[in-house]
């Protein structure tokens, strides 16, 4: 058994699957260009506006688009690793589809495996566009770069577990959908999407450093600004990716 | 219960299938030729050698003693059957019965509470990468992604197994051949259903699972799928089917198992089960010319004689009709507009589920009854 797991055909079934995912997304484009379209806008909205592309006084002399450009990044990995992936899944689960897989020789976690891969693919394909825009309209590109890249890889790490975890979790689609949507709320907030970070009373600044994007953020902005970023934000990280991954694989229903 | 354990005879129908399957080798899907002459060869061989052996060798499915509980409900009771290899058996039941339960048992998707279950030889809960190399399975209710089409699907599918069949031919087979570009969500419900049988079937299974297999299929669709099960069995594949049309079952199965109420209510062949029926045979004729009923009422296998018209009623048993047209033959009598009404499976399972109603209340007197003894 441990050896036919191994061997090259087995292997080359992930790709096959992950390929297939793939084109089926590309074939049904709408729900991934909504997702593209809010971030990418709201990017270009705050570099071409002038009073969001210069620094800003409330900002500590940063501009809003310095200040908004990584939170959107870490929105978008969010809505990729969590709303779109539970959706998806779970009414894979709905149809029958990953029962039917485990009756196959072929097992149902290669394709939660495809999938995951195909939607962090997603997110870092439209952060890399976000990242771009903001370059051209004047972000300083990240000084700790290795950093910004790496910490930005575990926040999209850490909430792809978030959404496999609520795909375990919610008993239909739809309570999926309905749990990706609530949960985007207090995750985005840590993240500063209402009130930046450095506005936060230091109590709520330490709880944001708990939280997955909240932690994301602070590794985030410590590369921006030439800092590798600290062990704590990135252990953080892990440790959410570690914790809803192990925990998922325990509570999943294939059914 | 009605056992009925393989004979010698039972051997002598495999045998003549397995030669019927090697010589009908043209056109289409020649899938399971090679594989099957060899054990065409092993069956002749295995047959001087050890007859008890050669038994417990083709077994596909032992199920024995098993039990499956959800929670406070239980789901299976206590069925054991035995499936042999090239065999069409049917699991019959009304709904709720325990049916899809076993089945998902012997699939290895659940893992059984009690009793055992072997399936190729496996666990089919432990060994899953030997059971779901050899078992195909259509599974009642099960989609794919809407917009992955008919022949991705296939190949999909077919690159997960070692021995693939050849998915294109299968297509044409079970007549998707159009649909090969169509979109999962655009199949009709006939045409869907044709696919999930084309998936059990990719990997070039020695056992098909099927369940529910023509649930929602309109009576020709259901009469063309058939015999495409039919057509898969010629091919060596041993089938397990689960049904609660009892026509289906009495066209396609060598044996089935009656399951009530998560056992076993009855196990046997469709002919048998009928036959075990204290149902008579009603005929129904108008002779060509007038005959005595006296004569008629004398045959021994004959209960009752009446008449509506022009009409003969005969009721009698099962060989009434035999000894009926012996005796209007013998008095140059033609039997015009002759009928006869035979009990189905369809009364046969009524009666064993009846039955089975019918003891129950028995079975839970019983220990009432005890403690008034004491």
């Amino acid at each position: 058994m441990t050896i036919a797991a191994t061997t090259p055909a087995r292997r080359h079934t992930f790709w096959k699957l992950a390929r297939t995912e793939a084109v089926l997304l590309l074939r049904m484009p709408g729900p991934l260009i909504w997702m593209a379209l809010l971030p990418v806008a709201a990017a270009v909205v705050l570099g071409v506006v002038p009073g969001t592309s210069r620094p800003a006084k409330a900002l500590d002399g940063t501009s809003y688009l310095d200040t908004y450009l990584p939170i959107l990044m870490m929105f978008t990995l969010l809505m990729s690793g969590v709303n779109l992936l539970s959706s998806l899944l779970s009414s894979y689960r709905e149809k029958g589809i990953l029962r039917r897989l485990s009756a196959s020789p072929v097992p149902p976690s290669r394709l939660l495996g495809a999938q995951a891969l195909i939607y962090l693919g997603v997110g870092v394909a439209i952060d890399v566009v976000l990242l771009v825009v903001g370059i051209a309209c004047g972000v300083p590109v990240p000084h700790q770069l290795g950093g910004f890249v790496l910490s930005l890889l575990l926040v999209a790490v850490a909430v792809l577990g978030i959404g496999v975890l609520i795909t375990a979790l919610a008993p239909s689609a739809r309570l999926a959908q309905a749990v990706s949507t609530v949960v985007l709320f207090p995750l985005m907030f840590f993240a500063g999407l209402w009130l930046p970070r450095t506005q936060m009373s230091p109590a709520l600044r330490t709880v944001s450093d708990y939280t997955p994007l909240g932690a994301g953020a602070r590794a985030v902005q410590a590369s921006i600004e030439g800092q590798w970023p600290s062990t704590a934000a990135l252990l953080v990280l892990v440790g959410y990716a570690l914790a809803c991954g192990a925990l998922a694989t325990r509570v999943f229903r294939w059914a | 219960m009605l056992q009925l354990r393989p004979g010698p005879g039972h051997i002598g129908v495999g045998i003549h299938r397995s030669v019927g399957a090697g010589t009908h080798q043209t056109g289409f899907g020649f899938w399971l030729g090679g594989r099957y002459r060899l054990r065409l060869t092993r069956r002749i061989l295995d047959i001087e050698d050890n007859f008890d052996e050669r038994i417990s060798a083709v077994a596909v499915i032992e199920v024995e003693r098993l039990r499956k509980v959800y929670g406070e409900k239980v789901a299976v009771e206590d069925v054991s059957f035995t499936v042999e290899e090239g065999e069409i058996f049917g699991l019959l039941g009304p709904n709720g019965a325990g049916k899809t339960t076993t089945v998902e048992c012997v699939s290895g998707l659940r893992r059984p509470d009690g009793g055992s279950v072997r399936v190729v030889g496996y666990d089919p809960a432990r060994a899953r990468a030997e059971v779901t190399a050899r078992v195909g399975v259509q599974l009642q209710h099960s989609e794919l992604q809407p917009n992955l089409r008919v022949g991705e699907a296939l190949e999909l599918f077919s690159s997960f197994y070692e021995e693939p069949a050849d998915w294109r031919e299968l297509l044409d087979v079970l007549g998707l051949g159009p649909q090969v570009k169509t979109r999962f969500a655009k199949l009709s419900g006939g045409q869907q259903q044709r696919l999930s049988i084309a998936l059990a079937l990719v990997g070039n299974p020695t056992l098909a699972i099927l369940d529910e297999l023509t649930t929602g299929l309109d009576p020709a669709a259901r009469r063309d799928t058939w015999s495409l099960i039919e057509a898969v069995r010629d091919r060596g594949v041993t089938i397990l089917l689960v049904t609660h049309f009892m026509a289906e079952a009495e066209r396609l199965c060598d044996q089935v198992a009656v399951i009530d109420e998560g056992r076993v209510a009855a196990l046997g062949s469709p002919a048998a089960l009928t036959s075990r029926l204290e149902v008579n045979q009603r005929i129904r004729f108008v002779p060509s010319k007038s005959v005595d009923d006296a004569l008629l009422a004398a045959l021994p296998e004959v209960e009752s004689v009446s008449r509506r018209g022009e009409e003969v009623l005969v009721v009698g048993n099962t060989e009434a009709l035999a000894a009926v047209s012996t005796l209007l033959a013998r008095l140059g009598v033609l039997a015009h507009h002759l009928r006869v009404e035979q009990p189905s499976l369809d009364d046969a399972f009524l009666a064993i589920t009846e039955r089975a109603e019918r003891t129950q209340p028995a079975r839970h007197q019983y220990p009432a009854t005890r403690g008034g003894d004491r």
